[in-house]
């Protein structure tokens, strides 16, 4: 069926509709896009994406299908997706499901056949924006477009956080891991140093504390650091009472915490090969990125700002001056994309380690 | 971390002549590496072979040394010029073996050379296959099972454990020559044999096959902070069997999961780190068995490699350059990328369209060979396109083949496949030829199930389907017709990459009426740019592909004049790298000049492609329509169509006449249509050969019975001589008609009729030929560039023949007569530009056998000779510059000639153990070499070197010549003689040889005689060193083709002419007198006289010396 693609700002384009019918004729969200050349179904899966609709600028989509193993939460979160060609025969041993009838199982729309390059550097121009698609007529979409709140000012982790908590792993050390939006890569890479306790985002400090676990990590998570719901309230009575590792939201509502300053960024970092420096040794990690907001540059006060992405400058982690608290910006769990972060985990191993023993 | 300091001078090794597996991709990456080394103010010293290369322009070095790459010549370099490092990884294999030789010799020791970018330890770590497995094995990565063998019995105890199939590989190849996959112990023992004997350090690996797995290629770069990146990931179509080198591949990997692709990664990096490449690129290889998953790595090359360029191309990211500031110590972070300008090179490029890679083959000037691809590289060029979409990217890249295919089949091409019943063609598809892509789409278009293919030919499904969209849409538009496509039905079949050609193919009308009604409909190609980042960031860098899509990324903001300059496409045999060399200058002289450069060209391997050497770049194949549309958008005052060979000169008459720059479409019909050149000649009144043109075999033997025999055979509108020959009666013509006319490989290029007819020219045997290069301005002065005389009697094609400048046996009253003739023809035509003449001579009287209004092949064998840019001035003159006004602008200072100026062929029999290497009037040359010094026989001695052969000192010469050969075998034979070589012969060479008083040391029986030792005999008993053997006719399995092939496989020296018999032996009389020289194309410049165009550079006659 064709389909339309009308952005906030009147912005056109057509294609057709894959994955699942939308029987009001519209999907809406706010349109962000992501580079990563293979990954696709990660990026899918990834509950950042909550209230997002996701360009993916490779041109061939779901070429390799998609599997069970690959998911990074039990379903999509995001609002739909936008390619350039789905293809039609997948080509993977590891496959067992096509992704168009992927999308139709979880629910999600998509428009395929799109000039998705056009689409890029409109986004790349304008900054990313709310938008609709779908078989309506394009009156009914850019209206659509319009009332689409976006991710500002909006608490989506609540959507996404689970329910109840979980346990995954049995490493020696034991690690809660406050649930924003967390990817299961995160936790598989987690599980390998410590029993991981996945507990939901409203869990309170003394909670959380009452376990006596060695660390508590804070992970990546959906929309804007500032409506981040009530971490930001607890954070204060954790931090300093036990090691913590930040990632991604995780990062950017530690900030909050110490008193600095996040802001939306005109189209965020999406992909798979943004070069970040460690301004301690000037090594170079090629890194897996999803945010939309950043921590700014100098507001935080009492850290060290360890990481900078060269692109463009931006905060990409720190570590306190103090406290045993380190974050990034970024994804050093992968999945999808390279793997050159892995040593943080460790890094955290070692940090709960050292305030086992001293304490 | 900044670069090094404590370096001052840095010697890089070039490839050489362009040969099977090494071609101008090396041109590319080592003119690269001697700007960005002359940038960061460091002294670059120079040494390649080849003049048709772009590096070797005297301005990209301080001291570029024309010279062999032998390690005796550049140890002689070394001494001379003392630097303090070896860049050897831009040189492709021949670099990086002579870097190693260099050292293991101690040569580098010696002189405090240091090797940078990858160090002896590494080099040897990736190369030797056995330290290589070793180290793999190591750090945890999966390597097929395997055993080294350095002799047969070796060979015999891996086989038990390793177990059929097998691959063997020799060590220390380029290209994979001697390579092959064994599935029976026979096979084995042979082509373990030939492997051993193709490893110049004896020995080879066996190795469990894993034919039919995916493979895939990782370019890595690291820097010396450890940092590494991958520039771009490539999928072979072609699962592994099939050397990469003549795969279709794709960029970037198309059926990878993250999860995969990262584990690849992963494995990518540990190699290169163990290895120890400590800057730079390497190009890591993979196979992946597609049941299991399961990854094994095949191999790394630790540098800079064909699939650099690829990469390069593909993504926008310069490998070579980047490879090169690392060497000298930067780290990623600190060099900017070239594209955004805002980002830095610490970066994994990503992108949003597909690559397809073509490789293009020459099967049908190797009579004899199978046609089949396999683990050793037998193309001789690619072309690479960039599409949104695989089936867009793959029709375009093959109709950039330009070898009349016009996409993915839906033409005139498919014809060939139709009558084969389905079962036949799904066997014929089972093997890989180059025609398998084309198969692949019938047996689809035919109904056969994706599966069943994928069982026979190992092609991945998703491959299979996407070229099933193709067929679907054709199938659809096969169902509609110029007036009733709607707008979206054409940007549709736009989308699937189907060209104006196919439509009008299946449509049944000109492709200049699809143009029409397509634009009438709206439906125009849109522009997009590489860019490194898919659009994340904006784009500094003007470098350009078509599609079909929403919106156009050209912006046409400057005010500057633009001139299109269009390529040469695909290297191929008749049309290589000399081509490129003339567009790229060209580019720069327009630039210079004040003038928005653009280039159009599809081949991925060359200079013109690297997007800094004009203005703007568009990736597009050189076809009416795809030239077209950026004619339209770009809207330039001229297009240059003579300096990029046939490819573009065969579009000349389909552009708008106004916008040809230089000599008219209408004057170089007036010299390629036979019956006006004639008229031309007779109008000059300068003589040419007895001719006449045929339809058929009736008029052709009329013809011949008028000119007399021998005769030259040859089809019009072919390039490189394809399929001439030289018949001597009647039976050998008509069997010449019958083979141009018939089915063959030529039938399929279009056969025989009214408007393509034969041409039949007397032959002038014993002649001697010359090639004349010249300039003529658009106010009628002429520059001569250079006379070339030929060393190869006339009836060698030209490209396969080596020539000299000076002229060295021509009296300076015939020199001038050439000359003459040369200016009249120019002035007859009314050139402004290039033009090309060829000549022969014979008893002192000057025919005239062809004029190319043209850039030639010669031209940057002259502007090297002379020191005087020809392409440059050409292009400056086609633009209205006077040739006064150049040479008051010191384009035309000349060389004072003291030396004598040597091109030679290099030719890939080895590559083609089953062809006879013999020369004809068919080229069948890769590449050349130049090889300058104080005498011809110096020279000659330094080119044979040069183009691979080493003559010996001493030792046996062994002479079998045709009867009309002999005359000149005996002076030769008596210079071997007199130098101390003894001579053996067959009984009527001897015989001859007796009777002019020469010693024969031993009379050689015919092979098929019984009693006495034979020639082949003597070749496997090592007895010869010097094989003079030349042709009687081109007989199957003759005597000499089993002499010549014993010769080639024993590797030794094999003269095919009485000529170069002649040359060899002065050469070599003069070697015993004097050593080689080296000296720089600076220095042999530095001596420059002011060129006028009416006076030539004075033709210094060297007769004496030699």
């Amino acid at each position: 069926m064709n389909y339309r693609l009308v952005l906030a700002d009147g912005e056109e384009f057509s294609g057709v509709g894959i994955g699942a019918d939308l029987p009001n004729g519209v999907a809406a969200g706010e349109v962000v896009f992501n580079t990563v050349l293979t990954g696709y179904q990660e990026v899918i899966t990834d509950p950042s994406y909550a209230g997002q609709i996701i360009t993916f600028t490779y041109p061939h989509i779901g070429n390799y299908g998609v599997n069970s193993s690959d998911d990074e939460a039990s379903r999509p979160f995001c609002r739909g997706v936008i390619v350039r060609a789905l293809a039609r025969r997948v080509s993977s041993r590891r496959s067992e499901e096509h992704l168009d009838a992927f999308l139709r199982r979880h629910n999600v729309a998509g428009i395929a056949g799109v000039d998705t390059r056009r689409l890029t550097r409109h986004i790349r121009e304008s900054g990313a924006m709310p938008a609709a698609f779908g078989p309506a007529d394009r009156d009914v979409l850019a209206e659509a477009a319009l009332r689409e709140p976006g991710t500002s000012g909006a608490d989506l982790v609540a959507q996404v956080t689970t329910r109840s908590p979980y346990v995954v792993g049995s490493g020696p050390r034991k690690v809660v891991v406050y649930d924003l939006g967390v990817k299961r890569t995160m936790l598989r890479r987690l599980a390998e140093l410590a029993t991981v306790k996945v507990v939901p985002a409203h869990t309170t400090a003394d909670e959380v504390l009452a376990t006596e676990p060695d660390g508590i990590l804070l992970s990546n998570g959906p929309g804007d650091p500032t409506e981040a719901g009530p971490i930001l309230k607890e954070l204060p009575e954790l931090i300093g009472a036990l090691p913590i590792f930040g990632i991604c939201l995780g990062h950017q509502v530690l900030a909050l915490a110490f008193g600095g300053r996040t802001s939306k960024m005109k189209f965020g970092h999406h992909g798979g090969n943004v070069p970040v420096q460690d301004t301690r040794d000037n090594k170079v990690q090629i890194t897996s990125q999803n945010h939309n907001f950043a921590v700014q540059t100098g507001s935080v006060p009492g850290v060290r700002e360890t990481h900078v992405c060269l692109n463009d400058g931006v905060l990409e982690g720190f570590v306190h001056d103090e406290l045993p608290v380190f974050a990034v910006q970024y994804h050093p769990e992968a999945g999808p994309g390279p793997h050159d972060s892995y040593h943080h985990f460790a890094r955290f191993a070692e940090l709960m380690d050292a305030c086992r023993g001293s304490s | 971390m900044p670069k090094r300091t404590d370096l001052e001078s840095i010697l890089i090794i070039g490839s050489g002549p362009i040969v099977i597996g090494q071609a101008c991709e090396f041109d590319y990456s080592g003119t690269q590496a001697c700007r960005v080394l002359k940038q960061e103010g460091y002294r670059v010293i120079l040494a390649n072979s080849n003049p048709a290369t772009i590096m070797t322009d005297p301005d990209f070095a301080d001291a570029t040394y024309v010279e062999p790459l032998d390690v005796a010549i550049l140890s002689k370099i070394i001494e001379r010029e003392r630097p303090d490092a070896v860049l050897p990884t831009l040189g492709g294999q021949t670099g990086l073996n002579l870097a190693m030789e260099l050292q293991n010799n101690g040569i580098l020791q010696a002189h405090g050379v240091e090797l940078i970018g990858a160090d002896a330890q590494a080099i040897t770590t990736a190369e030797d296959r056995e330290q290589f497995k070793n180290a793999m094995q190591e750090i945890g990565l999966e390597v097929a099972r395997s055993g080294i063998a350095r002799c047969m019995d070796d060979a015999r105890r891996v086989i038990q454990t390793v177990g059929l199939p097998v691959i063997v590989r020799p060590a220390f190849i380029l290209g994979g020559r001697g390579t092959g996959i064994a599935d029976t112990i026979e096979e084995f023992e042979a082509i373990a044999a030939y492997g051993l004997e193709c490893s110049p350090i004896t020995e080879i690996l066996i190795e469990e096959s894993i034919r039919g797995w995916k493979e895939y290629e990782l370019e890595v770069m690291r820097d010396r902070n450890d940092n590494c990146v991958v520039i771009c990931s490539i999928e072979n179509l072609d699962p592994m069997g099939v050397h990469t080198g003549d795969s279709i591949t794709v960029a970037p990997a198309q059926t990878l999961s993250d999860v995969e692709y990262q584990q690849m990664r992963d494995g990518s990096f540990s190699c290169i780190r163990r290895v120890g490449v400590e800057t730079g690129g390497s190009n890591v290889q993979w196979a992946v068995d597609p049941d299991t998953g399961r990854q094994l790595i095949i191999e790394m090359n630790p540098r800079v490699s064909r699939s650099s360029a690829l990469a390069s191309k593909a993504t926008g990211f310069p490998i070579a350059k980047i490879a090169t500031k690392l060497a000298v110590g930067y780290t990623l972070d600190e060099i900017p990328n070239d594209i955004t300008k805002k980002t830095p090179a610490s970066f994994e490029p990503t992108i949003d369209y597909v690559v397809t890679k073509v490789p293009r083959w020459a099967f049908e000037k190797f009579p004899g060979t199978s046609g089949v691809l396999g683990t050793s590289m037998q193309s001789v060029g690619e072309v690479m396109a960039i599409g949104r979409t695989f089936p867009e990217s793959l029709q375009k890249a093959l109709r950039s083949l330009e070898q009349g295919r016009e996409g993915l089949n839906a033409d005139f091409g498919e014809v060939l496949l139709e009558s084969i019943e389905t079962a036949t063609l799904l066997e014929a598809a089972a093997v890989p030829t180059p025609d398998r892509v084309f198969e692949l789409e019938a047996l689809l278009r035919r109904g056969v199930g994706i599966d069943d293919i994928y069982d026979a030919t190992g092609v991945d499904p998703w491959f299979l389907d996407q070229m099933l969209m193709i067929t679907e849409e054709r199938q659809r538009l096969v169902g509609l017709s110029l007036d009733s496509a709607t707008e979206q039905d054409w940007r549709r079949a736009k989308q699937h990459g189907f060209s104006d050609a196919q439509l009008g193919y299946l449509w049944n009308v000109s492709d200049a009426q699809v143009r029409r009604a397509r634009q009438q409909v709206g439906v125009r190609c849109t522009f997009k740019t590489v860019d490194t980042c898919a659009a994340e960031f904006e784009a500094a860098t003007p470098y350009h592909y078509s599609t079909y899509e929403d919106t156009d990324e050209v912006s046409i903001g400057s005010c500057r004049e633009r001139v299109i300059i269009l390529g040469s496409g695909p290297n191929r045999i008749g049309q290589g790298i000399e081509f490129d060399y003339c567009c790229v200058h060209a580019a720069f002289a327009l630039r210079d000049a004040g003038y928005e450069t653009v280039m159009i060209n599809c081949n991925p391997e060359t200079v013109s492609t690297d997007y800094d050497t004009s203005d703007r770049l568009y990736f597009e194949p050189l076809t009416f329509e795809d030239v077209s549309n950026i004619i339209e958008i770009e809207d330039p005052i001229g297009v240059i169509v003579s300096l990029g060979g046939q490819t573009p000169l065969k579009l000349a008459d389909r552009i708008p006449p106004e916008l040809i720059l230089g000599t008219s479409p209408d004057s170089i019909d007036r010299a390629e249509d036979r019956e006006r050149w004639n008229a031309v000649c007779a109008r000059l009144e300068i003589p040419q050969p007895a001719s006449g043109t045929a339809v058929n075999r009736e008029s052709a033997l009329a013809i011949a019975e008028r000119i007399g025999y021998p005769a030259l055979v040859r089809p019009s509108y072919v390039l490189g001589g394809r399929a001439m020959q030289i018949v001597y009666d009647d039976d050998q013509l008509a069997d010449a008609m019958e083979q141009i006319a018939g089915s063959g490989s030529l039938g399929r290029e279009g056969g025989l009729s009214a408007q393509r007819p034969v041409l039949i020219d007397r032959f002038l045997e014993d002649a001697t030929e010359v090639d004349v290069d010249a300039i003529r301005d658009n106010v009628g002065e002429v520059y001569i560039g250079s006379v070339m005389e030929h060393v190869e009697e006339a009836g060698v094609h030209s490209g396969d023949s080596a020539c000299t400048i000076p002229p060295t046996h021509l009296g300076s009253s015939t020199v001038a007569v050439i000359e003459d003739y040369t200016r009249r023809i120019a002035h007859e035509l009314d050139v402004c530009g290039l033009i090309n003449v060829q000549f022969a001579v014979k008893a002192g009287q000057v025919f005239v056998l062809e004029a190319n209004p043209r850039a030639s092949r010669t031209v940057p064998f002259v502007a090297k000779a002379t020191g005087v840019a020809l392409a440059k001035v050409a292009a400056r003159v086609m633009l209205g510059a006077t040739l006064t006004e150049l040479g008051a602008q010191g384009l035309l200072n000349r060389v004072v000639s003291d030396h004598v100026s040597i091109k030679e062929a290099v030719l890939p029999f080895n590559r083609f153990p089953e062809a006879d290497a013999v020369l004809g009037p068919e080229m069948r040359s890769t590449g050349e070499v130049m090889a300058i010094d104080m005498t011809q026989g110096l020279a000659f001695v330094k080119s044979q070197l040069a183009a691979g052969t080493r003559l010996p000192d001493d030792g046996m010469v062994f002479m079998s010549l045709a009867d009309r050969d002999k005359q000149v075998g005996v002076k030769a034979a008596k210079v071997f003689v007199d130098l101390g070589y003894s001579i053996a012969a067959t009984s009527g060479t001897a015989a001859a040889l007796r009777n002019a008083g020469i010693v024969v040391a031993l009379e050689v029986a015919k092979l098929e005689d019984s009693g006495g030792l034979n020639a082949v005999d003597l070749i496997d008993r090592g007895d010869l060193k010097l094989v003079v053997n030349s042709p009687r006719g081109r007989g199957p399995r003759a005597d000499g083709d089993h002499i010549r092939k014993a010769a080639g496989l024993a590797g030794l020296p094999l003269l095919t002419t009485a000529a170069a018999a002649l040359a060899t032996a002065g050469g070599l009389r003069d070697w015993k007198r004097h050593p080689l020289r080296v000296r720089s194309l600076q220095e042999y410049h530095r001596r420059t006289s002011v060129g006028a165009p009416e006076r030539n550079g004075a033709i210094v006659d060297d007769t004496e010396v030699c």
